[in-house]
């Protein structure tokens, strides 16, 4: 029964992914895109966190607060440069 | 009903909650008219649902292994205090490049903002 769950909570989240899919590949703009990318990156951590209840293991949680981490900075990256053109940007010389 | 079958009970209903709203979540991303709407329907629910399968996560391993896992607290912690950092700051890239509201929306007071802080800004480096 416990396994059936997770099975059917890995279908639902598979699902919310190819949902939240369609609107990175259709979204009218940028920050539809990105927002949605952004969504996908949460909802990873919550595939992993089932997969790694049904592999019954604990080695996998680093992964969690890896992908995190990244989706974080990724999405601070994409919607820096989408408001000012530059990610990092140079040091004024005056 | 010994301790495996209650905290397998708990684990699978805040696993199956977080599960369906993080599917909320992507039906409001593709139901939803304008970005501001899907912002609101993203970061919310997504971030509930992800910490609610995060919890369920860090009670099993602590009632099945014993293990306490530092990472996942520290997960739980990360997302909570990020998600809603990183839907804020898509948005305000989003209105400051223009993103047209939905065609329902009637009023947008920080345009009305952003407009009088511009001739401000504009006066006092003409003056």
């Amino acid at each position: 029964m416990f396994e059936k769950i997770m099975l059917l909570a890995m279908f639902l989240l598979s699902i919310s992914v190819v949902i939240a899919l369609y609107r990175v590949i259709k979204g009218p703009s940028i920050h539809d895109r990105i927002l949605a990318l952004d969504s996908i990156g949460y909802i990873v951590i919550g595939i992993v966190a089932v997969l790694s209840i049904m592999l019954d293991s604990h080695a996998y949680l680093e992964t969690i607060l890896l992908i995190g981490i990244l989706a974080f900075l990724s999405t601070i990256a994409l919607s820096k440069y989408m408001e000012r053109g530059a990610v990092i940007e140079r040091k004024s010389d005056d | 009903m010994n301790a495996k079958v209650t905290i397998e009970i708990v684990v699978g209903i805040l696993i199956m909650s977080g599960t369906v709203m993080s599917l909320l979540s992507s039906l409001g991303i593709i139901r939803l008219p304008d970005v501001y709407n899907r912002a609101h329907a993203s970061t919310k629910s997504a971030t509930l649902g992800i910490l609610c399968i995060l919890l369920g996560a860090f009670l099993y391993f602590f009632y099945t292994h014993g293990v306490s896992s530092i990472r996942l607290l520290l997960g739980i912690v990360f997302v909570f205090l990020t998600a809603p950092v990183a839907g804020h700051l898509i948005i305000r890239s989003a209105h400051r490049s223009k993103v047209a509201l939905a065609d329902i929306s009637v009023q947008d007071d920080l345009q009305d903002y952003l407009d009088s802080e511009k001739d401000v800004e504009s006066s006092s480096t003409t003056s």
